[in-house]
């Protein structure tokens, strides 16, 4: 369908238009500016929503990416707008989020030449993308918003910059978009292979003890019922990365909880006693594995991954089924037998019962008279929506939401799991409530993480996204005061914060607001907090020194997690 | 820790080198010698990269390679699976040429390919031992310049790019 020549600023809103982006992130400047002009003409199809900061824009777009399963895009211009994406950009590469990133540049003649915000963010940005390049013809805008799309989607999804100079958005040019479909570089579809899948049934069948751990590869994959079917016939327990939850109820008899660092006891504690591992759309994080010299040596390791790059880099396997979790779980539960192994899926039950009685307990319904970050995520369980969202920021609170929040549906959870980046909440919040105003979106946060990109309230304000924001206020970098306690002497080095008053902030922005500070106002309010109409912020002042249990230190083994 | 060739068959795209380059930098592993050009398929770029490494260490680093977007293929090889020469320059002043030189370079096979009035260009082509051995003699000779390429290399499994171009 070719027309009569269109500015290159209209082919990147038409292009994004052609890829069903309906909603946009972004922060004009002069580099962009034309291609903000064009969004002008074009919002009744295009929905741009202005952040407070770059950084905003893009953990906004993370955030609409990980519950929509779509690609999240952002704008931003040259220079310090994009270098302020760069912290989002790494987020989203190391947590395999799929975003399209467009930046603008300045006018091809100037480039190299130090201009006035000319930075170059295609080299800056190299390590911390799937996929980059910089645009300086108005003829090259579409096809690379074409691949653009397609590789930030297709194959492992992750992040990708196109930098276009102001010249190709200001000159004219032919608007005929095809939508990429693969090129010969970039092989996606990887055929699962039959052997694979024969060795792994095998070891599965013999398997005495066999334990799954899945990871964020399953819900990217839409391989949740795949996972469900297999562990019914299978009979095997499963455990949950932090970036897994979500992808099997918590309610399902073979779930047993959650891995790592902050996880649960037994399923880290029994890591070291399966005698078959089966490893599924997750990549061993250090802190999922501790120690590795002493990281379940004794088990035979199936990994199924789609990234082979994955395969062998930090565990080695016995057997690689390398292709899409779909896939190769769906052939995997026509390879194996039905079983179920209740003997040693009681044992995970009688660790289970230890946790409660030596933490769990007093951390949902504590004796103290401090509150507990337990007890608040305890609470939002007894009045959330089973497809509620949970956005957490990092630290303290997000390793207590994460064990307590009770996970049903998937895309339910939203976190900087890899980057561990502080400030990614609120924004990554309003960007998964902007999907869909009517899903219940809640953002846990603590007072460290809020005060980095705090002014997103604005954005929260001017859009009336109903997020739900729940900050756990102990005036303490939490996180690193529990470690200056626990390996640094109690040495409190730049941790204690004096903290403004949040709630003035949050009415300040016309955000209704409550601050708790008693054990018994904290039901009504949180009741009052998913009921109410319209965002919230709900201050919870809790106990300044607690912390965070059970925990796997640094450098022990899995077998060495601590109960206290 | 064992020399190893990498080759990477790849799109000719800007930013490809650096691409391939920040791998080994992330990593903290050197690049011994790395050179580039086109292959014999228009558009197709080959990379020869020479490094120190384990073999797990260059499994890796092979795999992150492949995974770039713009990247065809990627492999490794040991020497004694590729054939390999590399080139090598010296500049000598004249006022050193004498019949011993004139035995050297007869019998290390190099050649005299650019004489000037103050100094002359000898060539040599090989593996690097050979080429370094050379090296260490001409130092003798008030070696005033000294220049050594990248590996070039083919590999010796009968396997051509063409299966990997679609």
């Amino acid at each position: 369908m070719k027309e009569s020549k269109i500015r290159g600023a209209d082919i990147v809103v038409r292009a994004l238009i052609e890829e069903q982006a309906d909603l946009i992130f972004g922060y004009p400047g002069g580099a962009i500016m034309p291609v903000y002009d064009a969004l002008y003409d074009y919002h009744d199809q295009l929905r741009h929503v202005l952040t407070r900061h770059e950084q905003g824009a893009i953990h906004a777009a993370q955030g609409y990416a990980r519950v929509s399963g779509k690609v999240g895009v952002c704008i931003a211009t040259s220079g310090p707008g994009a270098t302020n994406l760069i912290t989002g950009l790494a987020d989203a590469q190391i947590d395999s989020t799929p975003l399209v990133c467009i930046t603008g540049q300045v006018a091809a003649h100037l480039l190299g030449t130090d201009a006035f915000q000319e930075t170059d963010v295609v080299g800056i940005s190299m390590p911390g993308t799937k996929w980059n390049i910089q645009v300086r013809r108005v003829e090259d805008i579409a096809p690379a918003i074409a691949k653009g799309f397609y590789i930030a989607k297709s194959g492992r999804p992750g992040p990708v910059l196109i930098d276009i100079t102001k010249n190709a958005q200001v000159d004219f040019g032919e608007f005929n978009y095809v939508r990429c479909e693969g090129f010969r570089s970039y092989k996606t579809q990887i055929p699962v292979e039959k052997s694979a899948i024969q060795k792994a049934a095998f070891l599965i069948n013999m398997a005495k003890r066999p334990y799954l751990l899945f990871g964020q590869g399953v819900i990217l994959g839409k391989a949740e019922d795949e996972l469900k079917s297999f562990l019914e016939k299978s009979g095997i327990p499963a455990a949950s990365t932090l970036l897994g939850s979500g992808a099997l109820s918590q309610d399902h008899p073979n779930y047993v909880g959650k891995l790592g660092m902050h996880g649960n006891y037994a399923p880290n504690l029994l890591t070291n006693q399966c005698d078959v591992l089966i490893a599924v759309g997750m990549r061993f994080d250090d802190r999922v594995t501790g120690d590795l010299k002493r990281y379940a040596k004794q088990a035979k390791v199936i990994h199924l991954e789609l990234d082979p790059s994955e395969i062998n880099k930090i565990v080695k396997c016995e057997v690689a089924v390398i292709g899409n979790s779909k896939e190769s779980l769906a052939l995997l539960t026509e390879a194996v037998t039905q079983k179920s192994h209740p003997e040693w899926m009681a044992k995970f039950r009688e660790l289970e019962q230890e946790e409660n009685a030596a933490v769990i307990n007093n951390d949902l319904k504590p004796s103290k008279v401090g509150l507990t970050m337990g007890e608040v995520i305890h609470n939002i369980n007894q009045y959330k929506a089973d497809d509620a969202v949970l956005v957490t920021d990092v630290g303290q609170h997000q390793m207590i939401a994460w064990r307590y929040f009770n996970y049903k549906k998937t895309r339910t959870q939203v976190t900087s799991g890899g980057l561990g980046t502080m400030g990614f909440a609120l924004p990554a919040a309003l960007g998964a409530q902007l999907h869909d105003y009517s899903r219940q979106v809640i953002c846990v946060v603590g007072d460290g993480g809020i005060q980095m990109t705090i002014q997103e309230l604005g954005t929260i304000m001017q859009t009336k996204a109903p997020v739900k924001i729940v900050l756990l206020n102990n005036n303490f970098l939490g996180m690193v005061r529990q470690w200056q306690q626990m390996f640094f002497d109690k040495r409190y080095s730049f941790t204690e914060l004096d903290n403004p008053d949040f709630i003035k902030i949050a009415e300040a922005y016309s955000i209704k607001a409550q601050k708790v500070t008693d054990r018994g106002d904290l039901q009504e309010a949180i009741e009052d907090m998913l009921i109410h109409d319209g965002p919230f912020f709900l201050e919870v002042v809790v106990e300044k020194e607690d912390n965070v249990f059970p925990m796997i230190a640094t450098g022990c083994s899995v077998e060495e997690v601590r109960l206290s | 820790m064992k020399r190893y060739t990498i080759f990477v068959i790849t799109e000719n795209f800007i930013g490809i080198l650096n691409r391939i380059t920040i791998i080994f930098t992330r990593r903290g592993i050197n690049i011994d010698a790395l050179t580039a050009s086109e292959s014999r398929l228009p558009g197709i770029h080959r990379i020869t990269i020479e490094v120190t490494a384990t073999e797990d260490t260059v499994i890796q680093l092979v795999n992150q390679i492949e995974k770039i977007i713009d990247v065809i293929k990627a492999f490794h090889h040991e020497d004694e699976s590729v054939v390999y020469q590399e080139i090598a320059l010296y500049k000598i002043p004249v006022s050193k040429l004498d019949g011993g030189l004139e035995k050297i370079i007869r019998q290390h096979n190099a050649k005299i390919i650019a004489a000037e009035p103050e100094f002359v260009v000898l060539e040599l082509t090989g593996h690097k031992e050979q080429t370094q051995e050379l090296l260490e003699i001409l130092k003798e000779y008030g070696l005033l310049e000294f220049a050594r390429s990248g590996r070039v290399a083919v590999a010796k499994r009968m396997l051509t790019i063409d299966s990997f171009v679609k």
